[in-house]
C-alpha cells in the first residue's frame, strides 16, 4: 500500500509495507543511505530523522504514521542551523568511526532549529539520547555551542 | 635485511627492487611492487599508456590529473588510521594535504602484512602508525625521489638544485616548475631508489600538526560508505537466527511461516543456524521473527555468571602458572608487618560497536568477493577461502569505513565473514551479493566478549611502610586458546590475559605474578585495549589501597615505585600537575583519583574528580589525561582518543556488563547492555609529552586506567572501595 509524504522537500510516495519502519523505508525504498540502523528499538539514535521538525527515531516510526508529513533526513538538510552544525562537525573533527553523526547532526540540528543558544543542560537533554561508542561526546558538545555562536555573527 | 624479488610481468617493466637499507630495513621490503599500476593496466586490459599513473610502491599512485592517492593497509574504525597513514606519506612525499586521498588495500599478505603482527594483514594493537611509520616514510621519500629524478631529467638540470613544497617542484636557475601530476609520465620510466633519506623530524610540516581528518566531511553529510549502505541491483538481505545458548545447535527449523513472509526468498540451514535471505532487511527480519528453530541444548554451556564467578573465586586460592616471578612473594607477604589484600571481579563485556556487524558477499564461479568493515583482511580472506571451497586468492575483500569495531571484527574465526559465505554459498546462485546483517539483539548475545576475570592480591609492607612483596593472581578464560594464534600462548601463560600485570611497572622486590586459565563455553575475543582492560584496573586500585595503608597519597607512592620506567613517571607527573593533585583534598562529596597504564608501548596517566551525592550517585566531573606515544603524529587525532578511550572506558567501568543466566545472556540491546551516553561524560583534558621516540599506539591506550582511577576517586570521596566491576553492580 503506497504511503505519500514530503522527503527532504520532495512529494514522494512509497510503495511499502505501511508498518515497515520509516528507517528501512529511506534507506532501502528511497535509497537515502545516510541514516543509520543502531538499535531498533529507539535506544541509540543512529536513525534520527526529522518529522515536521521535529527529532524523531525512525527505526520504531512506521511509514504510515508519516503519510502527509515533512520527513527530512541528513541528505535534506538546507536550514541555517544545519549548515552551522555540520561545519562545526569538521571544524571541529567530531567524527571518529563516524556512523552515529547523521544520528547525532539531526538531532543536534532540531535542537538548534528550536534553541538557537542551548546550555549545556539543554544540550544533554537533547542529546543523550544519541549513543556514540567512540565517545566523541565533549565534541559534539563543543560543536553545538561553536554552531550557536556561529549563528549570532 | 631480505631480498625480494617481483613476479615476473612486473620485473620487465621495473628494475629489480632490492630490499631497503638502514635502519628500517624490516618494514622496506614488504611493499614495494607496482601494485597500483599493474592492477590498473590489467583492469584496463592494455600495458602502460602514457596516462598511467605513477605507482612507486604499494602505498602511493599518482595520477597525472595530480591527485595523490595513499593506499591503507589498515582499517579505518574511527582512531584516525587513515589521516595519520596518510599524513607519514605526504610529509615524505613533500604533497600538498589537499592533493591527498585514501583508499583501502586489497587483502594481501605479502605487500600489506601488519609488521607488528607478522605475516598477517590486519589492524589491531594500537599498531596501526607504530608498524607502518618507516614502511610509510619510505615510501613517501622515495615517491618524492623519484619525482625529483624525472624533473631533472625532463630540465636537465642536476637534482641537488631542485626544491619542493606542496606538490610542486622548482627550479628556481630556469625559473621552472611543476606539479607531481605533470611528472608522472617521467616518474614511471625511472628505477626505484634503494637508498633515500628522511626527513629530519624538525623539517615536518604535516608531522605534529592537526592535520584535517581526511573523513570528517564524508561522516558529517551522511555520505561516508559504510557496509550497511552497499547496495547492488539484485542484492538480498539475510539475517541469521543463531542458537540461544552458545554451543547450542540447529535440530529441526520449519521455513513455513517465515516463507509466507512476503520479500521472504530462501530460508537456509548454515552451520551457525539457519538464515532467512529476503529481498530487504525489513522483509528478512519480519521472517525470522516468524522462523521456527527447534534446538539441541544438549552441548550448550548452561552456567550463570555467578556460578562461574564462584567457581574463579575457588580457583584463585589453587595453584597457578607462574607468568612472573621475582623473589619470593609469599614469603614476604607472609614476613610483613603489615598485609593488604583484596579481590576484583570483571563481567564479560560486549564491544557493540555502533553499526551491528555486516557484510555483503558476492560467490561466483571460483571467486567470491567480500565488501566488509574488515579488520582481519587475510585472516577472514582465508576463512572466507575454506567456508567458500575457494583458494584465498580467489577470495577479494573490499575494506569500507567501519562503523567501530574496538576489536569485535578482529575475530581469529571471522564469525561473521564466514556466516555471510556460508549463507550465499546454501543459497547458491552464483553472481547473488548478499548483505548479512546482525541486529543489535545479534550483537548483544552474539559472544566474542572480553571474558570475565577474577583478581586476587596480596602485598606486604614492612615496618617502615615499604612494599616489599606482591601476588597477583589472575582467573580467566584465555583469548588465544582454539585460535590460531594460540602458538602465542607460552608456558600455559595467554600474553592477553596478563599482560599490564606481569608486566608491573613498580619496583617491588618480591613479585608473584600467576594466571589461572579457565574454560567456558563462552566465545570470548580481546576488546579494546585488551587485558589491561581489567588487569590495569586491579593492579592500580590496588596500588591505592597499599598506598593507603602505607599512609601516604596515591600519587606520591607511585612515584618513588617509578623511577626505573621514566616515561611512565613522567605522564603520572604530568597528570598530577595539570590536574591540580598537589593543591589538597577537594571538599565534602568530591574526591580525586589517580591512576596510571603502560599498553601498546605508550604511557597515559589520568586524574578523575568525582562528586557523589547523598544517594551514593556518581558524576564524574573531569579527567586530566598525560599521554606518551612517542612522536605526536597528529595531535588533535591523540586528544580525541584519549576522549573516547575515557568515555568508552568509563562506560564499562560505570555500567557494563554481560550476564548469564543459566547460559542465556541477560541484555539484549541498549537498555539492558548499558553505554555512556551525553550527560555522563566528563569534561577530559588531554596533555601529550613531546617526544622523538618512535610513534606508538593511541587507539586503546587511554581506555585503560579511567576506571580505576574513577574508583580512587570514589574512595577518596566516600571511603568505599570498588571491587565488583561495573560500579553499578552490588556486590
Amino acid at each position: 500500500m503506497p504511503t505519500s509524504f514530503v522527503l527532504n522537500g520532495k512529494p514522494t510516495t512509497l510503495d511499502a509495507d505501511p508498518e515497515m519502519p520509516l528507517l528501512w523505508a529511506v534507506r532501502e525504498i528511497a535509497g537515502l543511505p545516510g541514516t543509520k540502523f543502531g538499535c531498533g528499538m529507539a535506544l541509540c539514535g543512529a536513525c534520527t530523522v526529522h518529522l515536521d521538525g521535529k527529532a524523531i527515531r525512525s527505526c520504531i516510526t512506521r511509514l504510515s504514521a508519516v503519510a502527509g508529513r515533512q520527513v527530512t533526513t541528513i541528505e535534506g538538510l538546507q536550514s541555517r542551523p544545519a549548515m552551522a552544525v555540520q561545519a562545526a562537525w569538521v571544524e571541529l573533527q567530531v567524527p571518529q568511526c563516524g556512523y552515529c553523526q547523521s544520528g547525532q547532526i539531526m538531532s543536534a540540528t532540531a535542537l538548534l532549529e528550536k534553541n538557537p543558544a542551548p546550555t549545556d543542560a539543554d544540550i544533554d537533554g537533547a542529546m543523550s539520547g544519541n549513543i556514540c561508542r567512540c565517545a566523541t561526546y565533549s565534541r559534539i558538545r563543543a560543536a553545538i555551542h561553536a554552531a550557536s555562536n556561529s549563528m549570532k555573527a | 635485511m631480505s631480498t625480494k624479488t617481483l613476479d615476473a610481468s612486473q620485473t620487465t617493466r621495473r628494475n629489480f627492487l632490492k630490499a631497503a637499507s638502514g635502519a628500517a630495513a624490516t618494514a622496506l621490503t614488504l611493499g614495494f611492487e607496482w601494485s597500483g599500476f599493474s592492477r590498473r593496466a590489467a583492469a584496463a586490459g592494455a600495458p602502460a599508456a602514457s596516462a598511467a599513473p605513477f605507482a612507486p610502491n604499494a602505498f602511493l599512485r599518482i595520477d597525472s590529473d595530480n591527485q595523490v592517492t595513499v593506499i591503507a593497509k589498515h582499517l579505518e574504525m574511527g582512531q584516525g588510521a587513515y589521516t595519520g597513514i596518510a599524513t607519514v606519506v605526504a610529509e615524505e612525499l613533500d604533497a600538498d594535504w589537499a592533493q591527498i586521498r585514501v583508499e583501502s588495500a586489497p587483502a594481501d599478505a605479502k605487500r600489506y602484512a601488519n609488521l607488528v603482527f607478522g605475516t598477517m594483514q590486519g589492524t589491531g594493537g594500537s599498531s596501526a602508525m607504530a608498524n607502518s611509520w618507516n614502511q610509510l616514510r619510505e615510501a613517501g621519500a622515495k615517491g618524492r625521489a623519484m619525482l625529483l629524478s624525472a624533473a631533472a631529467k625532463e630540465w636537465h638540470v642536476p637534482v641537488e638544485e631542485l626544491t619542493v613544497a606542496s606538490g610542486t617542484i622548482h627550479h628556481s636557475g630556469k625559473n621552472r616548475q611543476a606539479t607531481f601530476g605533470a611528472l608522472v609520465a617521467t616518474a614511471i620510466t625511472l628505477p626505484v631508489p634503494d637508498h633515500v633519506t628522511l626527513k629530519d623530524p624538525k623539517d615536518f610540516k604535516l608531522i605534529g600538526q592537526r592535520v584535517a581528518r581526511v573523513d570528517a566531511a564524508a561522516k558529517s553529510n551522511g555520505t561516508a560508505q559504510f557496509t550497511l549502505d552497499v547496495v547492488f541491483p539484485g542484492m538480498l538481505v539475510a539475517l541469521l537466527k543463531r542458537p540461544p545458548l552458545f554451543g547450542a545447535t540447529v535440530q529441526s527449523f520449519d521455513p513455513t511461516a517465515a516463507m509466507a513472509v512476503t520479500g521472504v526468498v530462501k530460508v537456509v540451514q548454515v552451520p551457525r543456524g539457519v538464515a532467512v535471505i529476503a529481498k530487504s532487511f525489513w522483509a528478512a527480519k519480519q521472517g525470522r521473527d516468524a522462523l521456527m528453530v527447534e534446538w539441541d541444548e544438549s552441548k550448550a554451556e548452561k552456567r550463570s555468571s555467578a556460578a562461574l564467578m564462584d567457581e574463579y573465586r575457588q580457583l584463585a586460592e589453587q595453584p597457578a602458572m607462574s607468568a612472573r616471578k621475582d623473589g619470593d612473594a609469599v614469603q614476604a607477604i607472609h614476613d610483613a608487618a603489615r598485609k593488604v589484600s583484596a579481590s576484583y571481579e570483571f563481567p564479560y563485556l560486549a564491544h557493540a560497536p555502533m553499526e551491528p556487524l555486516d557484510a555483503v558477499v558476492k560467490l561466483g564461479a571460483g571467486s567470491c568477493e567480500i565488501w566488509a568493515g574488515d579488520q582481519f583482511q587475510t585472516v577472514d580472506q582465508a576463512n572466507a577461502a575454506h567456508t567458500a571451497g575457494l583458494d584465498p586468492q580467489q577470495v577479494s575483500i573490499h575494506t569500507l569505513y567501519a562503523g567501530g569495531s574496538f576489536g569485535r571484527r578482529a575475530n581469529p574465526g571471522s564469525d561473521y565473514i564466514v556466516e555471510a559465505v556460508s549463507i550465499a554459498k546454501a543459497y547458491g546462485v552464483e553472481g547473488t551479493p548478499i548483505k548479512l546483517q546482525w541486529t543489535r539483539e545479534d550483537d548483544i548475545h552474539g559472544g566474542l566478549y572480553r571474558p570475565m576475570y577474577f583478581h586476587k592480591l596480596e602485598a606486604g609492607l614492612n615496618a617502615e611502610s615499604r612494599l616489599t612483596g606482591w601476588r597477583h593472581v589472575i582467573v580467566g578464560q584465555s583469548i588465544m586458546a582454539g585460535t590460531p594464534f594460540a602458538a602465542l600462548i607460552k608456558n600455559g601463560i595467554d600474553g592477553t590475559s596478563v599482560e599490564g600485570a606481569a608486566n608491573v611497572a613498580y619496583a617491588i622486590p618480591n613479585l608473584a605474578v600467576e594466571l589461572s586459565t579457565t574454560q567456558t563455553g563462552v566465545p570470548v575475543l580481546w576488546w579494546r585495549v585488551v587485558g589491561s582492560s581489567h588487569t590495569t584496573f586491579a593492579v592500580e586500585a590496588f596500588i591505592d589501597e597499599v598506598a593507603h595503608a602505607a599512609g601516604e597519597d596515591g600519587f606520591t607512592f607511585r612515584r618513588k615505585l617509578l623511577d626505573q620506567h621514566p616515561r611512565m613517571k613522567a605522564v603520572l607527573e604530568l597528570a598530577a600537575e595539570k590536574s591540580g593533585w598537589t593543591q589538597g583534598p577537594l571538599p565534602k562529596g568530591k574526591g580525586r583519583g589517580i591512576a596510571v597504564a603502560e599498553a601498546f608501548n605508550t604511557y597515559v596517566a589520568q586524574v578523575a574528580d568525582v562528586s557523589v551525592d547523598e544517594d551514593g550517585q556518581v558524576k564524574v566531573d573531569r579527567v586530566v589525561c598525560a599521554v606518551d606515544c612517542g612522536t605526536p603524529i597528529n595531535p588533535d587525532i591523540i586528544k580525541a582518543q584519549m576522549e573516547g578511550g575515557i568515555g568508552f572506558g568509563l562506560g564499562a567501568a560505570l555500567y557494563g556488563a554481560i550476564t548469564l543466566k543459566e547460559g542465556r545472556i541477560e541484555q539484549d540491546n541498549f537498555n539492558g547492555y548499558r553505554v555512556l551516553r551525553m550527560n555522563e561524560m566528563p569534561t577530559v583534558e588531554v596533555h601529550i609529552v613531546p617526544s622523538t621516540e618512535p610513534p606508538t599506539g593511541v587507539g586503546e591506550p587511554g581506555v585503560a586506567p579511567v576506571g580505576p582511577a574513577v574508583a580512587n576517586a570514589i574512595f577518596a570521596a566516600t571511603g568505599k572501595r570498588m571491587h565488583v566491576l561495573p560500579f553499578s553492580r552490588k556486590a
